[in-house]
């Protein structure tokens, strides 16, 4: 086997990159693949909790790094899925305990392990996003329709660009129909228009992802949710399908110019 | 083996240290920093590096290897300064100064200018995203847009195909004729010469701002 290693990443906080990331390897390793995600975070881990893993922790990707543990010792096997895995970050340690060539090390190694391998980003554009990016064949930016996030999200854009990784793809989460509607939110053109990036999903905004994220079940798994449908979409998009975008609002016009310009 | 400081030469500046490398290869002029910096790590800790790397073309990678080799010594890389233009460019790219001290020697581009009968230009054939700063001595072309949190300071005119929506500075020299023209404009903040225009409206047709009587002025840009 020969992973894809794709991070997931935002600049700004808060968009949504952990809740991605839990997501979209939830998502994969219910098709059938197998999933390892790493939570790159050192020092403010969260991917543990938003998948319902934290308490099986023995190992973390520090102790790998430092040599205390085997790889397969420090991966998590999922309570529900048989074939997705997490590497959690240290909780107790910080950003400096690892270094680009690191990631790019342990990335490596796990490469043989698997289809899929998920880096979940932390917030900034400091060591812990150099470390998570190190070793991405390609990256998803998160954002959030919002001026900031946007801006942050155009910054890691071009850093990425600038340090050759090539152009990432686009998550737009958390949208609101109806703020869009009202005229009181970005909509996903306006994003668009400013990034120029390809986009690879919209998730709706919606509360059955925060109830998830607290009880560790990530909302890909829930059949009715219209969030879950949108990252399970965007997963097979990461496999190469072609998935027409979700009808977000039917009969508004604006979701079908998006199918349009497909 | 050659003594590193034949390599590499560190002085003090105002706000850092500038380390001006000679015109040996890369690999040598690495190591004999990281040399340096290794044997007084007391005194490079915290410390703001600008390079003066002369006439030698640098790569996106090299460059961000070095930063990032020196960020992990605590030593923080903040401006390159480069005789090459293509090192200017990535310099650029990586979101580093490429000049270090304000008062440039504008006289001396304005006769080399003068000599050559026209002031040079700088091409950029893409987008600006946030967080890229350019500096020009002459006039800058974008072919693409200025998104916002990026900046364009330039000593001529800015002329940008595409949108501005970023903060765009002509005649940063003193140059009152020097003009802005953009096909779209929305910015927080234009500067021809000294004169400021805040929150320039958004305007979604092509315009050319200028200066006039001691104020800015959006006009329509029109062929003349």
């Amino acid at each position: 086997m020969k992973a894809q290693v794709v991070t997931i990443s935002s600049g700004k906080g808060g968009v949504g990159k952990t809740t991605a990331t839990a997501n979209l390897a939830v998502a994969l390793a219910a098709a059938g693949s197998k999933v390892v995600c790493i939570d790159g975070d050192i020092g403010l881990r969260n991917l543990d909790v938003v998948m319902g893993l934290e308490n099986r922790i023995v190992y973390d990707i520090v102790d790998v790094i430092e040599g205390r543990c085997r790889l397969k010792q420090a991966m998590i096997r999922d309570k529900r899925l048989p074939e997705l895995y997490l590497i959690p970050a240290a909780q107790t340690r910080d950003k400096q305990s690892v270094s680009a060539s690191d990631m790019v090390r342990v990335v490596h190694d796990l490469r043989k392990e698997a289809d899929w391998i998920l880096i979940d980003s932390p917030a900034g554009i400091e060591r812990g996003f150099k470390n998570a990016v190190a070793p991405a064949d390609r990256v998803i930016v998160v954002t959030n329709p919002e001026v900031s996030a946007v801006r942050d999200a155009d910054r890691v854009i071009g850093i990425l660009e600038a340090e050759e990784k090539g152009t990432p793809s686009l998550i737009i989460n958390r949208l609101n129909p109806s703020l869009v509607r009202q005229n009181d939110m970005l909509s996903a053109e306006d994003v668009l228009d400013l990034l120029a990036v390809k986009l690879i999903g919209i998730v709706p905004e919606d509360e059955n992802v925060i109830v998830g994220t607290n009880r560790g079940n990530p909302v890909a798994l829930e059949p009715k949710s219209k969030a879950g449908q949108a990252f399970r979409n965007i997963a097979r998009r990461l496999q190469g399908e072609e998935v027409p975008f979700l009808d977000l609002e039917a009969g508004n016009g604006f979701w079908s110019r998006w199918l349009g310009r497909k | 083996m050659i003594d590193s400081t034949q390599l590499i030469q560190i002085k003090g500046l105002r706000d850092g240290l500038l380390v001006s490398m000679s015109a040996a290869p890369w690999e040598e002029l690495n190591a004999a920093l990281i040399e340096q910096i290794e044997s007084q790590r007391s005194f490079f800790q915290g410390a703001r590096v600008a390079l003066d790397v002369g006439s030698q073309v640098f790569h996106v990678n090299e460059l961000s290897v070095l930063r990032d080799t020196l960020s992990e010594r605590g030593v923080m890389l903040w401006a390159v300064v480069s005789e090459s233009p293509t090192t200017e460019q990535t310099a650029q790219l990586l979101g580093l100064a490429t000049r270090i001290a304000k008062p440039r020697p504008a006289e001396s581009t304005r006769d080399a200018a003068a000599e050559g009968g026209r002031p040079s230009a700088q091409w950029i054939g893409r987008t600006l995203r946030s967080g890229t700063r350019i500096e020009f001595p002459g006039h800058v072309t974008v072919m693409g847009d200025v998104n916002p949190g990026a900046e364009i300071e330039a000593d001529g005119s800015v002329i940008v195909w595409g949108r501005v929506r970023g903060t765009v500075r002509a005649g940063a020299g003193g140059d009152e004729l020097a003009v802005i023209c953009a096909l779209a404009i929305a910015s927080p903040q234009i500067r021809i010469g000294d004169v400021l225009l805040q929150a320039v409206e958004r305007t979604e047709r092509p315009c050319k701002i200028v200066l006039q009587n001691g104020a800015l002025s959006v006009e329509t840009w029109r062929a003349e």
